[in-house]
């Protein structure tokens, strides 16, 4: 089975973000790590081609400008079998639906059998990309998986709803969105760090997979988000917790 | 000349910052209090790849160079001291006069399961007589009696000697006139007795005993290396570990300087936050100067050695120069917490007593500038 995990690199949480002044696009530095959330899918990825063995590969799939390819790096590091890098300046400031166009052909062109991704990445948060992917190859989406098995050559999932959970199943090929906590990511081992430099990462453009870019969303204006107001101190007279009661319904917590 | 680590060795640094803030880092106040050895974490540094990370792939080695073990004890000494130097003294005196001075079948037998961390080796040199003077002062004796090494003697504070996953202890005793070699011994040999775990100012964490060998019997082809050559072997050993003390003082400075940077902007008095004192700001400059300084010191002999050059000097100068501003680090950080660092709810009291080995273990101040001296040239006794 070929497994295709989508990893985004993203300027460390870590650090402050720049924005470019005119674009508004976030200031990519050479150095970007791994997006935490994507840890999950490579992890489920690992995991099922652990139990698959040899017939079983994992290929990193990438769209950014690749700089050191830190955080490639980093997922290699963890047992990934090399990456697809998707490295092309018309693809700046791409959109959700462009970025799931390339993600879909590049996806096809290397015969996933499951392209495996986080909901959302945690520094554009559109959260629509895997399922868009799913509509363009034309193959089920298996979305908000919080446990994932691989039964008589299908998935069944836990897909996490508000109240509980729903059990999914879908035939391969398939598209499979995972949630942050549906595996514990391992580190990855000195030896993993050490082949990571050595696994292949093979560089694209988006006129490779076929695909014109067609960005079609401008960012016109930024502002500030206002600052967190102090909190309201609630002296207790005897009868406090029934204003701290008031308050928790007023935010609809109770 | 860029002074930049690699990309590998960064991402090791991540990797283990990581493994030590999520799994050490929260523990290991308990298990100071407890002394409590959490033989897990030394499994999980084995998985991990960081006890074979500078060794042999073919018994299981990562094949990396001996700056990324320092890096690793770096980083889990900057968590917790004692995982610091469980991890320096497995490596750096378990592992290493196996991997350096054993023959293919010593190698083959221990050094896949040290490396994995399913065992810990460790290494008896010091006598209850003699730290410094550890060739003069040995007394520990073995006598070839057929196809068996006899042994008898003691040897004192023995790091990694008592855990329940210790396989192996290399052991330095007399074998003739003027003559020391080192001779391995599997733990449950009749005759070998681990005795109660010491009562230790700090690294209540680390696994510490007294041996006593009293007519203990090993089959004469565990002789490291070659005969006579123990005293060799062991001058080598402790230069590289050298090093690997340097490391973890760097990690321990480093603790200090992030703590110390925190607190220092969080907590206010007369109006300010207590940073804003030049009398403090400074100091935590001169940590901040003495922290580079000691890391520096410590790569350049790390590389040196992955180098193949001489270390001897190299090394000396790192251990001295990190040790001693790793325990004035400490004094600094207990400073600026006042009576909180006092207390053992925080880390600062930890450190503050896990620090005063560092210019004691593995080479003294005193014995450091010894060595320096006479590499400068002069006559000193």
């Amino acid at each position: 089975m070929k497994i295709v995990v989508c990893v985004k690199q993203i300027p460390d949480p870590a650090s402050p973000y720049q924005l470019d002044p005119e674009s508004y696009f976030v200031v990519r530095p050479n150095d970007q790590v791994l997006d935490d959330t994507d840890r999950y899918g490579v992890e489920v990825a690992l995991q099922l081609s652990d139990e698959l063995g040899e017939d079983a590969s994992v290929t990193l799939l990438s769209m950014s400008p690749g700089g050191s390819q830190q955080g490639i790096r980093q997922a290699l590091a963890m047992g990934a079998d090399g990456a697809i890098l998707i490295e092309d300046e018309t693809l700046r400031g791409a959109d959700a639906l462009t970025t799931s166009q390339i993600l879909a052909a590049a996806a096809t062109r290397a015969e996933a059998d499951l392209l495996i991704a986080g909901t959302e990445s945690t520094d554009g948060y559109t959260g629509v990309v895997p399922q868009q992917v799913a509509e363009i190859m034309g193959v089920p989406a298996l979305t908000f998986a919080r446990k994932v098995e691989h039964v008589d050559g299908k998935l069944r999932i836990e897909r996490q709803t508000q109240a509980g959970y729903d059990v999914v199943e879908g035939a391969l090929p398939a598209v499979l969105s995972v949630t942050s906590g549906v595996v514990e990511p391992r580190y990855p081992t000195f030896k993993g760090i050490m082949q990571a430099k050595s696994k292949p990462v093979e560089t694209l453009t988006a006129a490779d997979l076929g695909v014109t870019a067609k960005v079609s969303q401008k960012i016109v204006s930024v502002e500030e988000v206002e600052g967190r107001q102090a909190g309201d101190i609630i002296e207790d007279d005897g009868e406090g917790y029934l204003r701290i009661i008031e308050k928790l319904e007023e935010v609809k917590v109770v | 000349m860029t002074f930049q680590l690699n990309a590998e060795h960064e991402a090791l640094r991540a990797m283990v910052r990581e493994f030590a803030d999520r799994e050490i880092v929260p523990n290991a106040a308990q298990w100071d209090r407890d002394h409590h050895f959490p033989v897990d974490v030394v499994h999980k540094m084995g998985d991990l790849g960081l006890l074979g990370a500078a060794f042999d792939e073919e018994y299981g080695g990562g094949g990396g160079d001996f700056l990324s073990v320092c890096i690793a004890i770096e980083e889990i000494g900057r968590a917790d001291q004692s995982m610091g130097i469980t991890l320096e003294a497995a490596v750096g005196l378990g592992i290493n006069p196996i991997a350096n001075f054993g023959t293919s079948e010593q190698k083959a037998r221990w050094l896949p399961d040290l490396f994995a961390g399913r065992t810990l080796a460790a290494f008896g040199l010091t006598e209850p007589g003699g730290g410094s003077d550890a060739a003069g002062a040995t007394r520990t004796r073995a006598v070839l009696d057929g196809d068996e090494w006899v042994i008898n003697g003691s040897k004192s504070f023995i790091t990694n000697s008592g855990t329940e996953i210790t396989s192996v202890i290399t052991v330095t005793a007399i074998t003739g006139d003027e003559e020391i070699s080192a001779i391995i011994v599997p733990a449950g040999t009749p005759g070998l007795i681990v005795e109660p775990a010491y009562e230790k100012l700090g690294w209540h964490a680390s696994d510490t005993h007294g041996l006593v060998f009293d007519d203990c019997r090993v089959p004469a082809e565990n002789l490291l290396g070659e005969r006579g050559r123990g005293f060799h072997q062991f001058l080598a050993t402790l230069d590289d570990g050298r090093i690997a003390v340097g490391a973890l003082s760097v990690g321990l400075i480093q603790a200090c300087l992030d703590l110390a940077l925190e607190y220092s902007l969080e907590r206010e008095a007369f109006g300010r936050p207590i940073a804003a004192n030049q009398g403090l700001a400074f100091q935590l400059a001169d940590l901040d100067v003495a922290l580079e300084a000691a890391r520096l010191l410590t790569y350049k002999a790390a590389a040196l050695k992955d180098a193949g050059l001489p270390i001897k000097q190299a090394a000396a100068r790192a251990k001295l120069y990190a040790s001693e501003a790793a325990v004035s680090a400490t004094r600094v950080l207990t400073q600026v917490l006042g009576g909180y660092g006092f207390m053992e709810e925080g880390p600062a009291a930890r450190f503050y007593r896990d620090a005063k080995i560092l210019e004691i273990g593995e080479g003294t101040s005193e014995i450091l500038r010894l060595v320096i001296s006479r590499g400068l040239g002069l006559p000193v006794v």
